[in-house]
């Protein structure tokens, strides 16, 4: 399975708690709410963290991480690599990637199929990449290269876009798919992208996700949206993190599951970041939902395809 | 590149060369090879991505500096912070190392030109986000001199802790920067006062202390490398009155060592 990777852990590095991720609801790590969240009896499945806010050398982040870590397991989410940078990845980049997973052992490392740096100028934004045969050379090799250092595959996460390039020749799932294939690494599946997506460009969800290759993927993320419009007046989704997960997206994400079988889910908070207590609560919907899946067969044909 | 700026209207494929020069330029309208479900450029769908890039960089240049925005008020702050973030988009994914020009930029904005401290206050939470995130060393125990005969004392010399800095400023930097990290008044401040302070991380909180002329002195001695005679004697000459008792209790509690020994002796080291 993709995210029970076996792999040495160097002694300096032990951990009390496990590094597999369990098939359950799991919170972005925020570090006002580390305090409740080592107080409060009700352990979540597993937090996630952004792979950028603990490449600082030491003090407090690595402190809290560290305590954290001996309690849970701990998936890294990167969101500075730029995988689909058309000028390459940064060498460096990686290193101190490849530092934070040693460090931290996390069960799951995933990066999104997007851009966010280009000539060493870095937007803090996950700027979209057009889906034609040369983009997906290069996010093929560059997987490859940050795989190839890591030692161990990672996810990809699908992306939300605002507009679509006219120069694109296959479609968002299809592309994705050639990259799972071609790349060998597993999928994160943001089901709020999915349904963002789908609204601003004007297609089914559903049938975004009936051909989204389902047995690849390793991790779901849900979070909130903001709805706002285009100059056309019509409705413009934006990927906000920033309020509870919408009505929709739970609905997509209870078909999701039932489909695949249990599997580690995410929910991620942003901005706007609420007290503990309400990130909890929208963990625990995604739990129940997950406490009521069956097993399915579909989970046996992620195994297999995951150990290729 | 800028000679075919001009045929984007008419360009297909939208490279990241170009998308990113439209980011931080609004000036410029959306390429026609970024469409809607319509089929046509979508000047608002493409500003959200506009937008993205410049409220996620200026609310980082808001979370680096929130005394420099108390003191400016949310709206000019953020103004300001917009017009830095056009000219200097960071160079690395690491946005806890953003805003290393910002003090400057803020000294040579002409309209702020009768708050000349502005600078420095920046330079002071800068350093104070270093800190934060620097290496990790256990610093020197309270009673680490202690262990030293008292006839050796001066001999002794100091490996600087990690996440120490001292800063200088000509105004008074540090009282204006402490009121506004507590959300305090800067009654009775005289910004043209100047002072020093000691930044330094004793435990995970960053701490900055202001001290007299004198005390930064005798520590910058220190961490070239100096004895406690020398730095001691240094620090003296600045000023007959300095306290060098109180200097020491200050360096052990602000823990801005990690270890001490007599110099060139072997086994004089201590660390604990």
């Amino acid at each position: 399975m993709l995210n029970a990777t076996p792999r040495p852990i160097p002694a300096d590095h032990e951990y009390l708690a496990e590094c597999s991720v369990p098939a359950r609801a799991g919170a972005g790590l925020k570090g006002q709410h580390v305090d409740d969240i080592l107080s409060d009896e009700y352990k979540m499945g597993f937090f996630e963290v952004h792979a950028e806010n603990y490449m600082g050398e030491g003090g407090l982040p690595h402190q809290a991480l560290t305590e954290i870590r001996n309690n849970f397991p701990i998936t890294v989410h990167g969101v500075g690599l730029s995988i689909g940078s058309e000028k390459g990845l940064d060498k460096d980049h990686i290193e101190r990637l490849a530092k934070v997973v040693d460090r931290y052992q996390p069960g799951i490392v995933s990066e999104h199929l997007a851009w966010s740096t280009h000539d060493n100028h870095y937007y803090n934004d996950l700027l979209p990449v057009p889906y034609d045969q040369a983009t997906l050379d290069r996010v093929v090799s560059h997987i490859g290269q940050v795989q190839d250092r890591l030692k161990r595959p990672i996810l990809l996460e699908n992306p939300s876009t605002y507009v679509a390039f006219e120069q694109s020749t296959m479609s968002e799932t299809d592309f994705i798919t050639e990259i799972a294939r071609r790349a060998g690494c597993g999928l994160l599946l943001d089901i709020n992208n999915v349904f963002v997506s789908a609204t601003n460009h004007k297609y089914s969800p559903e049938k975004y996700l009936s051909e989204f290759p389902l047995g690849h993927v390793g991790e779901i993320h849900l979070a909130g949206h903001a709805e706002d419009k285009d100059d056309d007046g019509e409705t413009l989704l934006i990927d906000a993190h920033d309020r509870p997960v919408a009505d929709e997206v739970w609905k997509l994400y209870k078909d999701v599951v039932t489909q695949m079988g249990p599997i580690p889910t995410l929910i991620e908070w942003d901005n706007d970041v609420p007290e503990w207590r309400i990130l909890r609560r929208e963990a625990k919907i995604a739990e129940a939902i997950l406490d009521a899946v069956p097993e399915h067969p579909l989970l046996g044909e992620r195994h297999a395809s995951a150990a290729e | 590149m800028p000679a075919r700026l001009s045929e984007l209207s008419d360009e297909y494929n939208v490279t990241q060369d170009t998308f990113s020069s439209l980011l931080l330029d609004p000036e410029i309208p959306c390429p026609k090879g970024l469409v809607s479900p319509s089929g046509k450029a979508d000047a608002k769908r493409f500003s959200v991505y506009r937008n993205n890039v410049v409220v996620g960089l200026t609310g980082a240049l808001a979370d680096i500096f929130p005394a420099i925005q108390r003191l400016l008020g949310e709206e000019a702050f953020m103004s300001l912070a917009r017009l830095f973030v056009a000219d200097n988009p960071p160079t690395s994914p690491l946005m806890f190392k953003y805003g290393a020009g910002f003090a400057e930029f803020l000294e040579a904005f002409e309209p702020l030109a009768n708050y000349p401290y502005l600078g420095d206050v920046a330079r002071i939470e800068r350093l104070w986000l270093d800190c934060f995130h620097e290496a990790d060393a256990p610093p020197l125990a309270l009673d680490a001199l202690a262990a030293f005969p008292p006839e050796n004392l001066g001999d002794i010399v100091f490996e600087k802790h990690p996440a120490v800095r001292l800063f200088s400023s000509q105004f008074a930097a540090v009282s204006i920067f402490s009121a506004n990290r507590q959300s305090a008044a800067m009654d009775g401040i005289d910004p043209a006062a100047g002072e020093d302070c000691l930044i330094s991380r004793p435990d995970a909180q960053v701490d900055v202390r202001q001290i007299p002329q004198a005390a930064t002195l005798f520590f910058q001695t220190l961490f070239d490398g100096h004895t406690l005679g020398e730095a001691a004697n240094a620090a003296s000459n600045l000023d007959a009155e300095f306290d060098i008792s109180m200097a020491i209790s200050t360096m052990l509690e602000a823990g801005i060592f990690s270890s001490c020994k007599i110099n060139n002796e072997d086994l004089g080291e201590t660390g604990q």
